[in-house]
């Protein structure tokens, strides 16, 4: 195995290539196999490896992009895009990734960084796993009883009808205010910063129980501004932290895009409440660990940073 | 070889300069490391030869021993300390700030270096991971500098960045010593030194120095160049490059 290490010009180490090119891999399977960006996994499992958090956290949006070009391409192609919707989000994700970059600085000067990037991936992943198991274990005894699951009445959330100044966004069949997307694409924003993540897991609930969007354009809407926010990410890390190792990105997206595709081929023959289940299930392991981690006495009391 | 042969026949000159005291002359297998695509870390060799007075061996029976030491630039870090919050999650709580910590140091001895030389000697010459003068920015008590300093070299031998091999050097008739050193691939670039001690009776009789440079070379040093000096151009190709691996696998699976 001496052959596949690789120097990381940027993380400053020696990694095995090939597991790191695996590593995408598996990420890419889930990614494509649930239509997630896979940021959630990726960024842990890197720092589980060795890698430097926020090496690990800028690297890990690149993969995330280039996981999400190609169902952008593909949900393009059968309409599956609100473009307006997805420019609201856009400009929000944006000024909410710059903010994100601001709140991540103080967070390193203030040494807490870790720690709360941790809670929040706790919290957000275990309210989020956790509705989706209750949703998908619901869904599947509907569908074993035989019961024909009740079409769910397509509602915007009342603080949402509250906004000012509505507008139309004919594709997601809806008219409210733009202010809505527009907030929900920041806070999407500064979590791509802060945890490496595309967000898809978080918007995709938003826009069909807050904004409640049809249904049909909501994979393809988030996975649009998931490309352009990482890109932003990418770009913020690289002048801010500078800390995008493009040796390891290359690395993850040569295993991510493939197992990617391996995936979303694999997802067809699967009924989709058992697939939603899965991916409750995957979320909820990780949130499991890192809740672990936080209380366990950590196998290193000290930590270093250059100052 | 050369270097050796010049040394040798100026030796009687530096002996007539030194009166009794021995000197060494000392040498290391790369004196350039070049970090590349497959750099795991490196291997020095540090050897050389001790020349006595007159060219003999001293004849009592007190054992002579020789101390390598490899260190990397220092650098300014901060050491924080995990703590439990509310008895449920784990923190970072205490910190304390070096100006000057080592980035790497490795010490080889033929023997245990307590069985050397007394703690003062240890401290003046900074040997061994127990004598670092690590310089706290912050007046911390003392019982917490050493809890730190502590928690640092545990840190640091966690990574084989702060190793300590006693024993590892080997003395041949007295006269011709070897020693090993690993150096990890998690190093800093910079100059790092390698200094040999020659050590009799508790005291420091002669010490050299030699410089070795580690840099990263070729597309490595272009990547760290371009990330730290053309931050948005680095930045675009790596959004490019992401947009262009996931559409060309997304045109290759339409295909196949």
């Amino acid at each position: 195995m001496g052959t596949m290490d690789i120097y990381l010009p940027i993380a400053n180490l020696s990694v095995n290539a090939l597991v790191i090119i695996l590593l995408g891999g598996g990420v890419g399977f889930v990614s494509g196999m649930f239509g997630v960006g896979g940021g959630f996994l990726i960024t842990p499992l890197l720092i589980v490896y060795g890698i430097p958090p926020t090496v690990a956290a800028a690297s890990a949006a690149s993969q995330v992009t280039g996981a999400s070009v190609s169902g952008v391409f593909a949900h393009v192609r059968r309409q599956g895009v609100d473009f307006k919707m997805g420019g609201v989000l856009v400009a929000g994700g944006m000024v909410g990734s710059v903010a994100g970059g601001w709140i991540f600085r103080l967070l390193q000067a203030s040494g807490q960084i870790d720690t709360v990037i941790a809670i929040v991936y706790v919290l957000l992943l275990g309210s989020i796993g956790s509705m989706m198991a209750v949703e998908a274990f619901g869904a599947i005894r509907a569908m074993r009883s035989g019961a024909a699951a009740r079409p769910r009445k397509r509602r915007h959330h009342p603080l949402v009808a509250a906004l000012p100044l509505r507008t139309r966004f004919y594709r997601s069949g809806l008219y409210i205010s733009p202010l809505a997307p527009l907030l929900l694409g920041f806070g999407v924003g500064i979590l791509t910063i802060l945890l490496g993540v595309g967000g898809g897991f978080i918007l995709v609930p938003a826009m069909l129980y807050l904004l409640g969007m049809t249904t049909q354009v909501v994979v393809g809407t988030s996975l649009f501004q998931t490309l352009f926010v990482t890109a932003t990410a990418t770009m913020v890390h690289a002048t801010t932290t500078k800390a995008v190792d493009i040796v390891l990105a290359v690395l993850l997206l040569v295993g991510s895009v493939a197992g990617a595709q391996v995936g979303a081929r694999f997802a067809s023959k699967v009924k989709p409440e058992y697939l939603r289940l899965a991916l409750a299930i995957i979320v909820l392991l990780v949130a499991g660990r890192i809740a672990l981690g936080l209380g366990w006495r950590p196998d290193e009391i000290y930590s270093v940073e250059l100052s | 070889m050369k270097r050796w042969l010049l040394a040798a026949l100026a030796a009687p000159l530096l002996m007539a300069q030194t009166a009794s005291k021995p000197v060494l002359v000392p040498d290391v297998s790369q004196r350039d490391i070049e970090i590349r695509y497959s750099f795991t870390g490196a291997d020095l060799l540090l050897f050389g030869a001790i020349l006595y007075p007159g060219g003999r061996l001293p004849d009592d029976t007190k054992p002579t021993d020789i101390v390598v030491v490899v260190k990397g630039p220092t650098q300014s870090i901060l050491v924080r300390e995990k703590d439990k919050l509310g008895g449920l999650i784990w923190v970072n709580a205490a910190r304390l700030r070096y100006r000057s910590a080592p980035s790497y140091y490795a010490i080889a001895s033929s023997r245990p270096i307590e069985q050397l030389m007394n703690a003062r000697t240890r401290a003046i010459y900074e040997l061994g991971l127990g004598s670092l003068q690590l310089s706290p920015a912050s007046s911390a008590p003392p019982s917490e500098q050493d809890r730190f300093a502590r928690g640092l070299v545990d840190l640091k031998g966690r990574s084989a960045l702060y190793v300590e091999s006693p024993g590892a050097v080997e003395i041949t008739d007295g006269v011709l010593y070897r020693a090993r050193v690993a150096i990890p691939a998690r190093v800093p670039v910079g100059r790092f030194t390698a200094e040999t001690f020659l050590i009799r009776d508790g005291r420091v009789l002669a010490a050299a120095t030699r410089e070795i440079e580690i840099r990263k070379s070729g597309f490595e040093r272009f990547v760290a160049y371009s990330a730290e000096h053309w931050s948005i151009a680095y930045g675009l190709v790596a959004v490019a490059l992401s947009v262009l691996f996931g559409w060309a696998a997304g045109w290759i699976a339409r295909r196949f």
